[in-house]
């Protein structure tokens, strides 16, 4: 099976020692994780992770169950990039002499969909958010007029086809598991959402 | 700290709250080893000795594999108490054994104060981190109001689902901690975790279906049997699909050794019917097993024409390494008798003589010689054939790690189930003795027997201090071929006999036995195996019997590292 981009999505408690018990399950497979966002989701003292790895599906899927055997982990999805909305943020520190003087800033600003975010007298934090090529396109411009630091984001995903997981959480309050909690894909083979 | 003179009656520390818990929970047996960290627990035993017996064991690992053994055969939660940081870094061998081989513990390790955490103080380890890849759950506790939640949510995930160990690092200053005790409530809910997957009736139907219409099908069983206490269930799809049978080594004794359906064992040193058959079967349904390379070979040839059913109750394990064609989750004691229901009666009479005519092949080829020898020296197998005529198939047999581990699950007869204790994912030498005390505890009622070879013996023999101390009541043999034998076998056959580190020297057992307490005897000739066997079946309290035995002997059947089931070699 070919690899590609996935982007798994992780709903956890939030638990310390979680983040290792995850990155244990790619490590111990060898396998580089390209991206990784954690963050409170929506819901109350529920997290979510954003990981993003190259990899075969088949890989993947077994990646994903492994996660979620976690005890607590309550969802994984896995979605190709085509099954997702995502981002992520760069900011650019130049000289705003250097800028000020070769370049020009509106210019640069527009075409690039970019934003300064700071304006000292001696330097300048511009911001961009977009898929790696964009960002990565605006450090190549700035380059030459000596970007000082760069930093980037790790990606964040929202899942094109999906309720959320509020609806879900429901289900996992319930003492007994109700029907869609544990889905797979063999049930779901005729829909667009892969879950397990 | 203030002195108050009046203790309100739900005042207790973290400890009397630990082992208040312990009570609530069902737990009889603790297996430990005391330290520094953990000193308020111990303190707090003291005072609870009537209700909760501590064995002292010699070595953590020793304690936890007692308390593996106990798991193993009580069914129960194995629970083992160790101090901080060398006490905690020896249970490592242990929780890797029990995690692949889902065995439910907890395991309470004592912690430097909360305040030096990460300080590099006096056996501080960053216990959570190094036992996170080897336990199902683990838990830091830094305040003893914590202990009662954490303790129900520790024995529910160690023994729900697939089982497995889980580690509570609880710091010194929440042992001695008082903390206003509302009571234990068990717990049965954690909203993150799903024991369980739901059972999803079409599948049951469509699996019937495949078995019904099977004319080659075949059932290989594991340990998910054992551990999902659906032996009956099991044994009433066996006799009603009428279909043959075969285990993993973790599956060994759930329906009996002699059931006219149950076709031997799978796997490297496994039956020849069975590996072969695998590769001829047209419908394979796998209950409770996990499809461990030990078990398939080389996973591109294995089973390649059948249709796979896998019946298991952790999602992760379905098409994990063999590609089902119908996945069954669930609790197989549930899924099961929705199965029986379904399939039909049949006779196979043909596909049976196939195995048959098999295990004609295997006997006249390796069985009858390995069983009757006519050389002046004993084998392996000999020995676990007249230990049957003693037993009657009704001991539990523990065995630790090489040839004799192999011969013992081939060859011994089990009747009763939970009655084969033994390290199979890790493959632990060392294993044996502590896990035969442990199992001891966990059947009491049951004559316990440890088969052990002369190299893993070595690696856990301070463990007959335990034995001597706690009177615990065992029989060991070593089958002694004075090599690590099955190391020693793979250079005979795959690196031309150049036998590097495998010739092994030992002491002198029954002196080292003796110096324990323990009686004991070693044995070379075959006229007294038997007599000695009576002798030690027959003696009261703990026994050790070494056996010698023929130096070169090789374990056969064996499918090669590498190769495909259907490459079993007879010799
Ligand atoms: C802790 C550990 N170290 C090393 C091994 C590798 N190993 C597997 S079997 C074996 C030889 C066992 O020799 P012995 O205990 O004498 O039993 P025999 O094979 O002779 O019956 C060795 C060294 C292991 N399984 N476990």
């Amino acid at each position: 099976m070919e690899k590609q981009e996935f982007n798994i999505t992780v709903y956890t408690e939030n638990q310390i020692g979680l983040l290792n018990r995850i990155a244990i399950i790619f490590t111990r497979r060898k396998i580089n994780i390209d991206s990784l966002n954690t963050s409170p989701s929506e819901i109350e003292s529920i997290h979510r992770f954003n990981i993003v790895i190259t990899e075969s599906e088949d890989v993947v899927r077994k990646l994903c169950r492994q996660i979620e055997k976690q005890v607590e982990v309550l969802k994984v999805y896995y979605h190709t990039n085509a099954d997702v909305i995502w981002q992520e943020l760069a900011l650019y520190k130049v000289s705003t002499d250097v800028i000020a003087e070769k370049v020009s800033v509106e210019r640069l600003l527009r075409e690039n969909g970019a934003r300064a975010v700071v304006i000292r007298k001696d330097y300048t934090v511009f911001e961009t958010t977009g898929h790696r090529e964009e960002t990565d396109n605006l450090i190549s411009i700035l380059q030459p007029y000596g970007l000082i630091e760069f930093v980037r984001s790790a990606r964040v995903a929202i899942i094109k086809d999906s309720e959320g997981f509020n609806s879900k959480l429901r289900e996992f309050e319930r003492l007994e598991p109700g029907e869609d909690v544990i889905e797979n894909e063999y049930l779901n083979q005729g829909q667009k959402v892969f879950s397990m | 700290m203030t002195e108050k003179s009046v203790k309100s009656p739900v005042e207790l520390s973290g400890s009397q709250a630990l082992l208040d818990a312990l009570i609530i929970e069902g737990v009889d047996t603790i297996f430990g080893y005391p330290g520094g960290a953990i000193m308020p627990i111990y303190d707090a035993l003291y005072d609870y000795n009537d209700r909760l017996n501590h064995i002292l064991v010699r070595h953590e690992q020793g304690g936890i594999h007692a308390g593996q053994g106990y798991a193993r055969t009580s069914g129960k939660v194995g629970v083992v108490f160790a101090t901080s940081g060398p006490g905690a870094t020896n249970l490592i061998t242990g929780l890797a054994d029990a995690q692949i081989d889902s065995t439910p513990l907890v395991c309470i390790t004592g912690q430097v104060f909360a305040h030096l955490l990460g300080t590099d103080a006096f056996q501080e380890t960053d216990v959570i981190n190094i036992t996170t890849p080897v336990t199902k759950w683990n838990y830091q506790v830094t305040d003893a109001s914590e202990i009662p939640e954490v303790i129900a949510k520790a024995f529910y995930i160690a023994k729900s689902g697939r089982p497995g160990p889980v580690l509570i690092d609880i710091t010194k200053n929440a042992q001695i901690q008082k903390f206003n005790y509302e009571g234990y409530t068990p717990c049965n809910h954690i909203r993150s975790y799903r024991p369980k997957p739901i059972v999803r009736p079409q599948y049951i139907q469509q699996a019937a279906e495949l078995i019904n219409q099977a004319k080659k099908p075949f059932i290989i069983w594991g340990q998910g049997v054992i551990l999902g206490s659906a032996e009956q269930e099991f044994k009433a799809f066996v006799e009603k699909s009428g279909i043959p049978a075969a285990w993993t080594i973790l599956g060994a004794g759930a329906i009996p050794t002699d059931h006219p359906l149950n076709v031997g064992m799978l796997g490297m040193h496994g039956n020849y019917g069975p590996n072969v058959l695998t590769n001829e079967c047209d419908v394979l349904i796998a209950i409770g097993m996990r499809f461990d390379d030990r078990v398939t070979g080389r996973l591109d040839k294995y089973a390649k024409q059948a249709r796979v059913i896998h019946l298991d109750i952790d999602p992760a394990e379905i098409d994990k390494n063999v590609k089902s064609t119908v996945p069954v989750w669930g609790d197989c004691k549930e899924t099961l008798p929705m199965l029986t229901e379904l399939v039909e009666r049949k006779v196979l009479t043909e596909w049976h003589d196939k195995f048959k005519e098999f295990t004609r092949q295997e006997v006249e080829a390796v069985i009858h010689d390995e069983l009757n020898p006519t050389s002046d020296e004993m084998t392996m197998g000999e020995v676990i054939k007249q230990l049957n005529e003693l037993t009657k198939g009704d001991a539990v047999i523990v065995t630790d790690v090489g040839q004799h581990q192999m011969v013992a699950c081939r060859y011994a007869n089990l009747n009763k189930t939970r009655s084969n204790v033994t390290s199979g994912g890790l493959g632990t030498m060392g294993f044996a003795l502590p896990a035969a005390i442990g199992a001891k505890f966990g059947a009491q009622e049951r004559d316990v027997i440890a088969i052990i070879g002369d190299g893993g013996f070595q690696m856990t023999l301070q463990e007959l201090g335990t034995v001597m101390q706690s009177k615990v009541d065992i029989k060991i043999i070593i089958l002694n071929n004075r090599f690590l034998g099955m190391v020693r076998q793979w250079q005979e056959l795959f690196n031309e006999r150049r036998y590097s580190f495998v010739d092994i020297q030992s002491p002198d057992f029954v002196a080292v036995a003796a110096a324990y307490g323990i009686g004991g005897k070693c044995i070379s000739d075959r006229a007294d195996l038997q007599p000695a066997l009576k002798e030690m079946m027959e003696s009261k309290g703990a026994y050790l019997l070494e056996v010698m035995v023929t130096k070169e002997n090789n374990v056969f059947p064996m499918v090669p590292q590498g190769c495909s089931v259907s490459e079993i070699r007879l010799k």
